[in-house]
């Protein structure tokens, strides 16, 4: 029972990250109808970013995520003034080939400069602490990143359901020229929205190296997790992006504890096929 | 008579370019250099796998991000018959290219009811999952993969080791027949119906054209012909591991090269892989000293470049090009 | 036997009720015309014919044969083929490769599917964009190539969904030569329409919905007189206009 408890535990709080990581992506998806593939890319970019603050000033990730989330911020809205303003309009796919193209570029240019080993930042101020409860062994750092990640999921809801920001990109979401025509800046929200993206992104990405280590790669694996969750939970949809994290994080686990690790992303690819086939609009799409 | 005129020059080009092709090996840049055979070997093998995607993902429009795993099909389907079986590539080679086809179409059928990203994210999935799924199939041969042993060179065994040039013609045969069906398909009914379903599923449908046997027959040859690729790949590598065939940088391959040559174009994927390969291998080879990706990271970005500015590829600056040559004669006259 | 028996058709989105018990005839050789005001239910009705819409209860007969739950491409398959109201053409490909499309239709054979693609093409008046793309052209083209891709199925039922909305005064005058042009070839017709002056003068039967309901079925002239379509959607004004111009043409 109890190692049912920490394999739960342990899954929910992989969940919570995933829920973070994917938080930007719904976002950008919701409003722009673009998947941004770059986006695990970008979580790398505020990892090595973290890194190096730790690594060369002794900064604790802690600071870091806050400053890897503005430094993901200007990313974002770079990617999209540069990249993804010009493909609006053209083919679905285009913006998520051109994210591709620029997912290259980013992960072969931290290869080239940062060469292809695993970096892990020793005495962070969490880094390997733990505690117990009940009997479950807690790890701090994944506890405080989904912590960091309720409270930021909480935030970007509030702000698109409750504040007027968030009308404004409700309404573009829904039909961007009639939005114009109410005096909307659409090109504005987009800009904001992909650069809020890259926040989210940014600051799970800074609280990461405490625990995780920093490689080219590292952003692969969850691009794919982040667009499986975000697509399973539905359009746009923050909480269905959230129920999805958790439950993917559930899966992940139990699949990679009772059944073999290499079964875990078997698991959780297997679920979202499962998922869309009964529901092709995801678990809150319309 | 203007029309007929017109497609017997494209026959000519066609052929023109057929002959250049099977005399390439007659000349000393390509006997002295097996690094120019390799490069010879990979335009036309990238080549035609780009054109097989093309053929769902360009004229069809459906965007599978899944074809790696067709690849994979057919390099397991040769690997198996020979080095597990011991037998001559070529069952194996049919075997892996017909299996592939079931599979394409098993896996299609449900997700060509998904949309848009849907769709395109239910394809990612399908790759990790055989991805995963053939590193622990230990009858396949598991993370380990397949190492062929020493066989007789020859078309017998289709393995060659000094010389590439029983390669490079194995290699254009798959080249003349994936863009043989492509011309021809160009021409034919099935061509029609498939740009048909792509510009407008709904439309194509009042006309009665069946979208989904047109998609499910399109995503069948396609795999068909990538999994006869992937045993291209096996036979030249002698070997076969997944992360080698079935991942997503490879799937990226078929629709990369595609899309920088120009989507549903007949040339296109052969003009993407004529760019993109002699890029990567010659900086892989040359510039190697300055660190790695550096091909990757040309690569990256001329994707990015031709989708933001140039989304009809390479076939598109030509299409320029050319009218631009053509009004400037008109204008002369 | 009518060529396309319509019984009892129900369509129902949700607790909406779009088309209602709806029932007519379209008896072969003839045009019938299908009206009514925005909202009557006149696409949806369209939908479910052409089998875009499986229908919540009802039936459909085309040519005697039970169509209600064959898939779209099934129907036009069979012969009745339909247009789009919003004009779909296939936009990356050029005037001619659209209608070899439809012309494909009846064999996989290149040279009779050109033939049939020049034919339907030149009858409407299309001949000279032919290498265009379609995407490029202008409403009243788009709205042609709509009736000139759907004519080279050979169909025997043509369903023709607001052909000539948005067109000029020209253009529908050259749109009812068409629509006449393909009478004469044996091709029965059913079109909905909202120009009424237009359709009146082609038609041998028209069928007025509103709500969802057939309200009434006649010729043009009854059609005219009656109390409930003046009632619902003609208005007194439009039936004082419409019988002078009926007058005119009579006249003239």
């Amino acid at each position: 029972m109890a190692t049912f408890l920490q394999v739960a535990f342990d899954g929910l709080l992989n969940g919570l990250l995933y829920a973070l990581v994917a938080a930007g992506l719904s976002l950008i998806w919701g409003v722009m109808d673009v998947i941004n593939f770059a986006h695990g890319e970008f979580l790398m970019i505020a990892m090595y970013f973290s890194y190096w603050l730790g690594f060369i000033w002794k900064i604790d990730p802690i600071i870091s995520s806050v400053a890897g989330g503005a430094f993901v911020f200007i990313v974002g809205a770079l990617t999209y003034r540069l990249v993804i303003r010009r493909t609006i309009g053209k083919s679905a796919m285009s913006a998520l080939l051109a994210t591709f193209g620029l997912s290259m570029l980013i992960k072969n240019i931290c290869l080239n400069r940062f060469s292809p080993n695993f970096r892990l930042l020793q005495d962070t101020l969490l880094g390997g602490k733990t505690f117990n409860l009940a009997g479950i062994i807690i790890p701090v750092p994944q506890l405080v990143i989904g912590l960091v990640a309720l409270a930021l999921l909480f935030v970007v809801y509030r702000l698109v359901k409750k504040t007027r920001l968030g009308w404004a990109i409700q309404a573009t979401a829904m039909d961007k020229e009639a939005a114009e025509l109410m005096g909307i800046n659409t090109e504005r929200i987009y800009l904001l929205v992909f650069g809020l993206g890259g926040a989210c992104v940014g600051i799970a990405g800074g609280l990461l190296p405490s625990y995780l280590a920093v490689h080219p790669e590292v952003g692969a694996l969850f691009s794919l997790i982040a667009f499986v969750c975000v697509a399973m939970g539905g359009f746009g949809s923050i909480p269905g992006a959230l129920l999805a994290s958790l439950l993917i994080g559930l899966v992940e686990a139990f699949a990679g504890f009772y059944i073999a690790p290499v079964f875990k992303y078997v698991a959780v690819f297997g679920l979202y096929l499962v998922v869309v086939m009964v529901r092709p609009r995801g678990l809150f799409g319309w | 008579m203007n029309t007929t005129r017109k497609m017997s020059r494209k026959d000519l080009f066609w052929l023109g370019l057929l002959a250049f092709f099977a005399v390439i090996p007659l000349t000393p840049w390509f006997s002295h250099s097996s690094f120019a055979q390799h490069v010879m070997i990979q335009v036309l093998l990238y080549s035609s796998m780009a054109q097989a995607w093309n053929i769902l993902g360009g004229y069809c429009g459906q965007t599978s991000f899944g074809h790696s795993v067709f690849f994979g099909i057919g390099a397991y389907g040769t690997g198996m018959a020979v080095v597990k079986f011991g037998l001559i590539p070529w069952p194996g080679i049919l075997a892996g290219a017909v299996i592939a086809a079931m599979v394409a179409v098993a896996i299609s059928y449900p997700c060509f009811k998904l949309k848009g990203h849907y769709f395109a994210i239910a394809t990612f999935a399908i790759v990790e999952i055989f991805n995963r799924l053939f590193m622990v199939w230990y009858w396949v041969g598991g993370a380990i993969g397949l190492d062929y042993g020493f066989t007789e060179p020859g078309w017998k065994n289709f393995v060659w080791y000094q010389s590439k040039v029983g390669y490079f013609y194995g290699v254009l045969l798959l080249f003349v027949l994936v863009f043989g069906i492509v011309r021809w398909i160009e021409k034919h009914r099935f061509g029609f119906y498939l740009r048909a379903v792509r510009e407008g599923q709904e439309t194509a449908e009042s006309l009665g054209v069946n979208s989904t046997r047109v998609k499910l027959s399109a995503m069948a040859l396609s795999a068909f012909l990538a999994a006869l690729c992937g045993a291209f790949f096996a036979q030249y590598n002698y070997r076969v591991d997944p992360p080698m065939v079935m991942s997503l940088d490879m799937s990226m391959k078929f629709v990369l090269i595609t899309i920088l040559g120009g989507l549903g174009t007949f040339y296109g994927p052969l003009l993407g892989a004529a760019l993109l390969i002699p890029l990567q291998e010659y900086t892989r080879a040359y510039l190697g000293g300055i660190g790695g990706g550096v091909d990757l990271i040309i690569f990256g970005l001329l994707i990015v470049v031709v989708v933001v500015y140039q989304p009809r590829g390479i076939m598109g600056i030509l299409d320029r090009i050319v009218n631009r040559i053509r009004r400037s004669e008109g204008g002369g006259k | 036997m009518a060529l396309l028996e319509v019984r009892n058709l129900t369509m129902k989105f949700g607790s909406l009720v779009a088309c209602n018990d709806v029932s007519f005839d379209v008896e072969k050789g003839s045009v019938v015309g299908l009206i009514g005001p925005n909202g009557a239910g006149k696409t949806t009705l369209f939908n479910c014919v052409s089998g875009f819409y499986k229908p919540t209860s009802g039936k459909l007969f085309f040519d005697g044969r039970d169509v209600t739950n064959l898939p779209a491409y099934e129907v036009a398959r069979l012969g009745a083929v339909r247009t789009f109201q919003v004009v779909r053409p296939l936009k990356e490909m050029t005037v001619l490769d659209n209608v070899l499309v439809g012309a494909f239709l009846r064999g996989a054979d290149n040279e009779t599917a050109h033939s049939v693609a020049e034919e339907c093409l030149s009858l409407c008046r299309l001949e000279d964009k032919s290498g265009n793309l379609a995407g490029g052209l202008p409403i009243g083209y788009k709205k042609r190539l709509e009736m000139a891709r759907a004519l080279a199925t050979g169909p025997t039922l043509l369903m023709l969904d607001e052909a000539m909305a948005g067109l000029t005064s020209t253009e529908i005058k050259e749109a009812l030569e068409i629509i006449k042009g393909l009478r004469e070839r044996g091709i029965t017709l059913l079109v909905v329409e909202h120009i009424m002056e237009a359709i009146m003068s082609v038609a041998d039967k028209v069928v007025v919905l509103d709500g969802g309901e057939k309200i009434a079925e006649g010729t043009p002239r009854d059609i005219v007189e009656d109390e409930r379509v003046i009632k619902a959607y003609l208005g007194a004004k439009f039936t004082e206009r419409l019988k002078r111009t009926g007058e005119v043409t009579k006249n003239g």
